[in-house]
């Protein structure tokens, strides 16, 4: 099993191992920094469970279910 | 005096607006981009000899056009004539934002950098050496406080400096040995591409990254032979990097960032409990999220109409104080006709809203400048997205929109992407807005006796307006939509303290642009309306021997298999595009009653309607096209007439069918 973002707990922190974000969203992810080996901190859920706040390079980022599961953590 | 022209560039959330607010001051002219769907900020002041002109680009995390956004932000820089480009960057996430500034200087920009919120960096721990930022990046650095207005002049100084001294700061950036190696390749192989004032570096990497516009022109250069070469560097730097070339340039990027990071900048070592984090705590829990969400968002709703609701109603007294000077001043007759009814009727009614628009724009501009708009987006993003397809910011739009729907469209500029603003601007018109709360309390009393079914049918009528709404936006966002692929960035910004000249500034934008419609647009249409009700000359107004009655005449069989097809029916229906309760109002002037003869015009109404028909026609006046006031809203934020037809055409389709299934099916299952 492929530890992801999704997995995390809120509060824990994973190292990002590479993302298959598809799209024009996976490569603005990246230029926005969400790079292969940055640290990447599940902040907290939406009161719904999704989207999730999770934070890199110093700032806060929403980001759905999908995005979630699509970035893999070492 | 000498005129110069900047561009202002940066990240959203890194107070640019704050920086062209403090600069330019009520001097702005807000616009659109040619063509475009986003919004063209342009604003000028006068600095010492200089009549400096300041265009405010869309806010971006990169340049790569991805969206309208990032491509007329990134045409500006290269095809506009500008004398600077001042990036503005937030000291606090100055890693992300020099990203954008890597990708400002690779377009050979003559650029200007102000580090802004450097306060709040240093107070989270970050040390940064602006000088030796600026001889990193060899391009001048001036910190500024955008809030309180300090580094300004500074900055301005800088630029004009720098705008006299042009400098292409391209050559200094590298991406390493590979990938700079075969941008010297690429540079020889097209050495006849130019492209706006784009330096040969810059071709050459958009080159190598695959870049269609870019890829596009080399297709038509003499040199397009070579193109085929450039296909084969890439497939050979992907078996290098293991990877797409353009993610090749994106991690070069944010390594040589990181070469300047570790050169100028300390970072704090570990991430402190900010207050931000305090409050998302609170604001975003499991169980406080959802109805602190909701207390906000009735708490604007409430103060709204607490306050704009007198106020609506006191200019709608004037109006008719006016209405009966006029009256008097020049008796009965065309030119009191035309006041009266075509201009004070029309217009007047629609500028009654501009208190709640100035009020309504004035918080919702609080909220968003604190940062709890991207909260709430936050919140509710699950529901909106699993309901419309749209993002948690649609939510605002769509709530207001049973206010006044033309609030609810103008608010769809807080979407950040263009297939989201066009899905909700063209559901919103289908949410019951107040203006059909007097047909539907007219009807319903005349037809239902018990106060019961009253609210059950009024009750049943928003249902179906809400339903309807969240069906075209989730078929637009499927069907016309579905390939754009919109991605959902939403970042959640440090709350802040917002200023009150900001969100003054915005109401009056809001406000303002409301009342130039009303005075274009919208006087040209009632005008248009009233002359068709007066003409040929000597008819009584809106009878059936004026245009407009003939018109209602002719179309009336249209609506008779929805029970209503009588030629007084279709007249209110098109008075009623002025604005919906004029409806109300028109069945009393076509049986020459008072306007405000509630009970005669009830005891004409059940003349005519059967309760099914009045059903069919309360279900037909919801759902058809909006106000001409909501429509020149669409036109002017959609910037295209072509998506007003769009929306006039969608509510026409859907009100008919649907009317005609509630009378048919209604006969079908025996009422009347």
């Amino acid at each position: 099993m492929v530890k992801t973002l999704d997995d995390l707990t809120p509060g824990e922190t994973g190292i990002v191992k590479t993302h298959r974000v598809k799209g024009t969203l996976g490569k603005h992810l990246r230029e926005m920094g969400l790079i292969n080996g940055i640290p990447i901190k599940l902040e907290r859920k939406a009161p719904l469970g999704y989207p999730i706040e999770i934070r890199i390079q110093g700032f806060s980022l929403a980001l759905r279910k999908e995005e979630a599961q699509a970035i893999e953590l070492e | 005096m000498e005129k110069l022209k900047f561009l202002l560039a940066g990240n959203p959330n890194v107070g640019k607006s704050t920086v062209f607010n403090q600069l330019t001051g009520m001097k702005q002219h807000v616009g659109n981009w040619p063509g475009k769907t986003v919004e063209l900020k342009s604003g000028s002041f006068t600095f010492e000899d200089y009549e400096v002109e300041v265009i405010d680009l869309p806010g971006n995390y990169s340049l790569t056009p991805y969206s309208v956004e990032e491509q007329v932000s990134r045409d500006a820089i290269i095809h506009e004539d500008n004398d600077a480009v001042i990036n503005v960057i937030d000291a606090e996430n100055i890693q992300r934002n020099l990203y954008l500034t890597l990708q400002i200087m690779e377009t050979g920009a003559n650029t200007v950098l102000a580090l802004n919120m450097l306060n709040y960096a240093e107070e989270a721990g970050f040390k940064i050496d602006v000088k030796k930022l600026e001889k990193t990046l060899g391009i001048p650095v001036i910190v500024v406080d955008a809030r309180e207005g300090t580094g300004l002049d500074e900055l301005i100084k800088t630029s004009i400096k720098a705008a006299k001294n042009p400098t292409d700061n391209s050559g200094k950036l590298t991406y390493g040995f590979e990938l700079d190696d075969h941008m010297n390749q690429v540079k020889r192989l097209f050495p006849n591409l130019k492209i706006g004032t784009a330096p040969d570096s810059w071709v050459a990497v958009k080159l190598l990254e695959g870049d269609d516009e870019v890829l596009d022109l080399a297709e038509n250069s003499p040199d397009k032979e070579n193109l085929r070469k450039v296909t084969q560097m890439r497939k050979h730097l992907e078996g290098i990097f293991n990877d797409n070339v353009d993610n090749a340039f994106i991690d070069a990027r944010y390594g040589e960032i990181e070469t300047i990071m570790k050169e100028c900048v300390q970072r704090p070592s570990g991430h402190k409990e900010s207050i931000t984090d305090k409050i998302d705590r609170i604001v975003t829990n499991k169980y406080l999220g959802l109805p602190i969400f909701f207390i906000v968002i009735f708490l604007i709703f409430q103060i709204t109409y607490t306050i704009g609701g007198p106020l609506q109603d006191l200019i709608d007294e004037g109006w008719g104080i006016l209405s009966a000077w006029l009256l008097e001043m020049l008796g009965e007759g065309l030119v009191s006709s035309l006041l009266v009814d075509g201009v004070i009727g029309g217009v007047g009614s629609v500028l009654t809203f501009v208190p709640i628009i100035f009020i309504l724009f004035f918080l919702l501009s609080l909220v968003e400048d604190i940062g709890y708009l991207a909260r709430a987006a936050f919140v509710i993003d699950r529901v909106m997205y699993k309901l419309m397809g749209l993002s948690g910011k649609a939510f605002i739009p769509m709530i207001l929109g049973f206010g006044c729907g033309v609030t609810g469209i103008m608010a769809t500029r807080t979407l950040s992407n263009e297939s989201d603003r066009i899905s909700t601007m063209l559901a919103v018109p289908f949410i019951s807005c107040s203006a059909r709360v007097p047909i539907y309390a007219l009807f319903t009393a005349a037809f239902f006796t018990d106060p019961l079914t009253q609210t059950e049918v009024t009750f049943g009528l928003y249902i179906l307006g809400m339903i309807i709404a969240v069906i075209v936006a989730k078929v637009l966002k499927s069907s016309v939509f579905a390939d754009e692929s919109t991605p959902f960035i939403m970042e959640l910004p440090p709350y802040r303290i917002p200023t009150l000249k900001s969100a003054v500034l915005h109401m009056w934008e809001r406000g303002f642009l409301f009342i130039k419609k009303a005075g274009t647009i919208i006087l040209g249409t009632c005008v248009l309306v009233w002359i068709l009700a007066n003409l040929p000359p000597g008819v009584e107004y809106g009878s059936i021997n004026s245009i407009i009655g003939m018109f209602g005449n002719l179309i009336a069989p249209i609506f008779a298999p929805l029970g209503f097809g009588f030629w007084q029916a279709a007249v209110a229906l098109v008075f009623g595009l002025m604005a919906k309760e004029i409806v109300v109002s028109t069945f009393g002037t076509l049986f020459s009653l008072e306007a405000d003869d509630e009970e005669g015009i009830s005891g004409v109404l059940s003349d005519m309607f059967t309760p099914l028909s009045a059903i069919s026609f309360m279900v037909f006046t919801l759902l058809y096209p909006a106000c001409f006031a909501a429509l020149a809203a669409i036109k002017e934020e959609s910037n295209s007439w072509k998506w007003m037809f769009v929306s006039v055409g969608v509510c026409l389709a859907i009100a008919y069918v649907l009317a005609l299934l509630v009378y048919q099916g209604g006969l079908f299952l025996g009422f009347t």
